[in-house]
């Protein structure tokens, strides 16, 4: 049985969540799925959609939203907030290791293959040093929960994880439809967070930038999925949000083209992949990026959020290194455990995984939004077979993970409250400072028994509240 | 402000005007199409010429109201049809989203797929409803700009962008119905026709106004023209929309500290129509006068594109 995290173990309503079921019991299910539809109308006139091209339908769909937030009690929140932070520094810290000395690879903690001959490793970062020596600004951690285990880390994001707009706009949209709610409840604000990123972005502004540094978010365009998130961090920031096209490089400084002529950038929030930053340095064949943005930013003359390179830090193969990283780098004991993960690179880990494909969460090394991986409980025996097959063609490109019993939140139902399949992911921003908003996006498996939490695969989002002393 | 950002306002601005004009065009040739006698039946390829779309019906076929739904309301593959103009308007909003207010954006956005579920009969069914519903998007969009978007160039570029696409509209009409303005001695088309004149009015919504600047009454090709033109009250008059782009322009080269081909451009365009009386102009030929209008709107939006570095 899962947890359920609305009840205590005698399906007693817990504490936190006594205002929300008051609340439910007096507007009735009925009310409520009226309300929804509100909100959706809302979500759609404002545009808050998310791109899924190539499948046909709605080329901007909308991420299913549920109407009851997901609820952290203060002393909940207090640990994640200690574990979120602790993760963040060890894998800024193991970034900056690996692009300098390696000493976590010269003490036999991490396999020197693992790194130096990952897709994710940038050899061109070797002996650079970022602003700060921040490597990931901004790091997104999903974290699930189980009965057992409670609160673990999934995956770690450290490039640019999305979803941060739909923290803001969850919560926007609740305020405004059910400001009755917000007044009886005493929930911590997350509204700070684009100011909070701003402060971040313009504390690592390159060494000679002069004055106010000059912001930009950096996208790949209109057709990028997550470009309803790229217009509305601009916009909450008051900064220009800049296509490739947009920008150039002149002696190591990087110019954007603006109506009264060329405007200094001193700091770029790019959510572009590092193979589309720049065609001279990573992708000749490209035909995005900004030519010589990459050697402007090894001369100090832009700060790149994240830096090229940050990916080695969350990737799957990796990520199993992290506790030690906590342990190597701060000499500290891991707050947030990992979920138990067998690498297929190991031949003993590779045999248990292959026998028991079937019980088990298979998936690439490299791959994300939950594609391309195996759910070998709900996968038919021909299904297993090809992933076993892929496995042995290619062990080191693939790890397992045992299937989680994830916790349920509770969901507006057609006729009742039911529970669902949730994960969470906190956003924490690493500049001088390190700051967290008190919250992060919960995103809901819609279907009943679903695991797949992914916008992209049809799964859902609602607003989460941290509650405060 | 980027330059991109600029020329995606200047552009959408254009649009959703275009979009407005056309509809504007539709309903003026449905209220024509009503009247009788055949002197009306071409009135629909008059449309056509307006709208810059003559080529895609042949010469000699005589052009239908579903022939025009279908055109210029539906058809997706026409860059000049309603459907594209809004879709295109929206695109260049959605590419600078930061630089729109949420209700602008809102106001591009509402319903923007309501057109791609029309074929030609249907269409014709909600004509009306269809084409108010595409003047009120342009309605909102415009008067949440009023009311909503900071005065910064940004807004600048809006406003001439529209002006400019208004001014081209009016233009555009006088182009291909400048003869039935023409005086009776030298009318090329027919009879002097109360209701081509009044057509020319309802076109551009400027029948009203015509009865308030004109004190009532009785019509004339001149004061038509007039209207049209020169007077400086009427929004969408050649006069008043060139007032407009040279005002905003005036304020980015306050901005920028600089003035440029474009600026020189419409204050000579203002000062011959400040000067101009109406007489003049149909003396000197009202055809000539348009034409070199147009030509001089055609170039005053390149050179625009050329001062604030459009892609």
């Amino acid at each position: 049985m899962a947890l359920f995290e609305m009840t205590d173990a005698f399906g007693v309503v817990r504490p936190c969540y006594a205002e929300v079921q008051r609340w439910v019991d007096e507007v009735g299910i009925e009310g409520l799925r009226g309300r929804l539809k509100e909100a959706e109308t809302i979500f759609r006139r404002i545009g808050i959609t998310f791109a899924v091209y190539g499948e046909g339908g709605d080329p901007e769909r909308l991420i299913p939203f549920d109407l009851l937030p997901r609820i952290f009690a203060a002393d909940e929140w207090r640990t994640l907030d200690r574990g979120i932070r602790q993760r963040a520094r060890a894998l800024n810290a193991f970034l900056y290791d690996v692009y300098h000395r390696g000493e976590i690879i010269r003490a036999g903690i991490v396999p020197a293959d693992l790194i130096y001959r990952n897709r994710a490793f940038e050899p061109e970062m070797i002996g650079f040093d970022p602003p700060g020596r921040v490597y990931s600004h901004i790091v997104g951690i999903d974290i699930i929960r189980t009965a057992e285990g409670g609160f673990q880390v999934l995956e770690d994001n450290c490039r640019t994880p999305s979803g941060v707009s739909y923290m803001l706009e969850n919560r926007e949209t609740m305020q405004r439809m059910f400001p009755e709610l917000f007044g009886s409840v005493r929930i911590a604000p997350v509204d700070s967070y684009p100011n909070d990123l701003l402060a971040t972005l313009k504390e690592v502004a390159p060494a000679g930038a002069c004055g106010d540094p000059t912001v930009v978010v950096l996208t790949p365009g209109a057709f990028n999925s997550a470009y309803y998130e790229h217009s509305f961090l601009a916009d909450m920031m008051g900064v220009e949000l800049v296509e490739p096209m947009d920008l150039y490089v002149d002696d190591d400084r990087v110019w954007m083209k603006t109506t009264r002529g060329p405007k200094r950038v001193d700091v770029i929030y790019r959510r572009i992949d590092d193979d589309y930053l720049d065609p001279l340095t990573f992708r000749p064949d490209s035909m995005l990026g900004v030519p010589g943005l990459f050697g402007a930013y090894r001369a100090g003359g832009v700060t790149l959020c994240s830096a090229p390179g940050a990916g080695i830090a969350d990737d799957k193969a990796i990520y199993l290194f992290v506790p030690e990283m906590i342990r190597f780098y701060l000499s500290e004991q891991p707050i947030l455990q990992n979920v138990p993960t067998w690498r297929c690179a190991l031949p003993d880990e590779c045999a248990y995984v292959l026998e028991h494909l079937h019980e088990l969460v298979a998936k690439e090394v490299h791959g994300s939004g939950g594609y391309g991986m195996l759910i070998g409980p709900r996968a038919t025996r021909a299904e297993i077979d090809a992933y076993a097959d892929r496995i042995r063609a290619n062990p080191t490109e693939f790890i397992a993970q045992p299937t989680l019993d994830l916790s349920t939140a509770p969901v507006l139902g057609a006729k009742e409250i039911v529970g669902r399949h949730v994960d969470f992911r906190p956003y924490c921003l690493v500049g001088k400072e390190m700051r967290l908003s008190p919250g992060g996006l919960t995103r809901v498996a819609l279907t009943e028994g679903s695991l797949v939490v992914n916008s992209s695969q049809g799964g859902g989002v609602k607003d989460t509240w941290v509650l405060e002393d | 402000m980027l330059s991109r950002t600029a020329e995606n306002i200047f552009w959408m601005a254009r649009y959703i005007e275009r979009a407005e004009s056309t509809a504007r065009l539709i309903q003026m040739g449905q209220r024509m199409t009503i009247l009788p006698g055949p002197i009306h039946r071409e009135e629909w390829r008059s449309v056509l010429r307006v709208t810059g779309c003559d080529a895609l019906i042949e010469a000699g076929r005589s052009v239908s109201e579903a022939d025009i739904v279908r055109l210029l309301l539906l058809d997706e593959k026409n860059p000049s049809s309603i459907r594209s103009c809004m879709m295109r308007a929206r695109g260049n909003g959605r590419a600078v989203r930061t630089a729109l207010t949420q209700d602008m954006w809102e106001a591009l956005n509402d319903d923007w797929r309501r057109l791609e579920s029309y074929d030609t009969t249907r269409a014709r069914r909600d004509l009306p409803e269809l084409l108010d519903w595409v003047k009120t998007r342009a309605s909102t969009l415009r008067g949440a700009a009023e009311t909503g978007q900071l005065r910064n160039e940004g807004h600048d570029f809006l406003r001439i962008g529209g002006a400019l696409e208004r001014a081209e509209m009016t233009l555009r009409l006088l182009d291909v119905k400048y003869y039935v303005l023409l005086p009776e001695t030298s009318v090329v088309g027919g009879g002097r026709d109360h209701y081509q004149w009044t057509s020319v009015l309802h076109a551009l919504s400027a029948a009203r106004a015509y009865l308030h600047v004109h004190g009532g009454g009785s019509y004339t090709p001149w004061r038509i023209a007039d209207l049209l033109i020169l007077n400086r009250q009427f929004p969408r008059s050649v006069s008043f929309c060139f007032g407009q782009i040279g005002w905003h322009l005036d304020r980015l080269a306050e901005a920028h500290g600089g003035r440029k081909a474009a600026h020189d451009t419409v204050a000579m365009m203002r000062s011959e129509l400040r000067d101009r009386e109406n007489g003049e102009i149909f003396e000197e030929g009202l055809h000539e006068f348009v034409q070199n209008a147009l030509s001089i709107t055609n170039r005053l939006s390149r050179e625009i594109a050329q001062a604030y570095h459009f892609g």
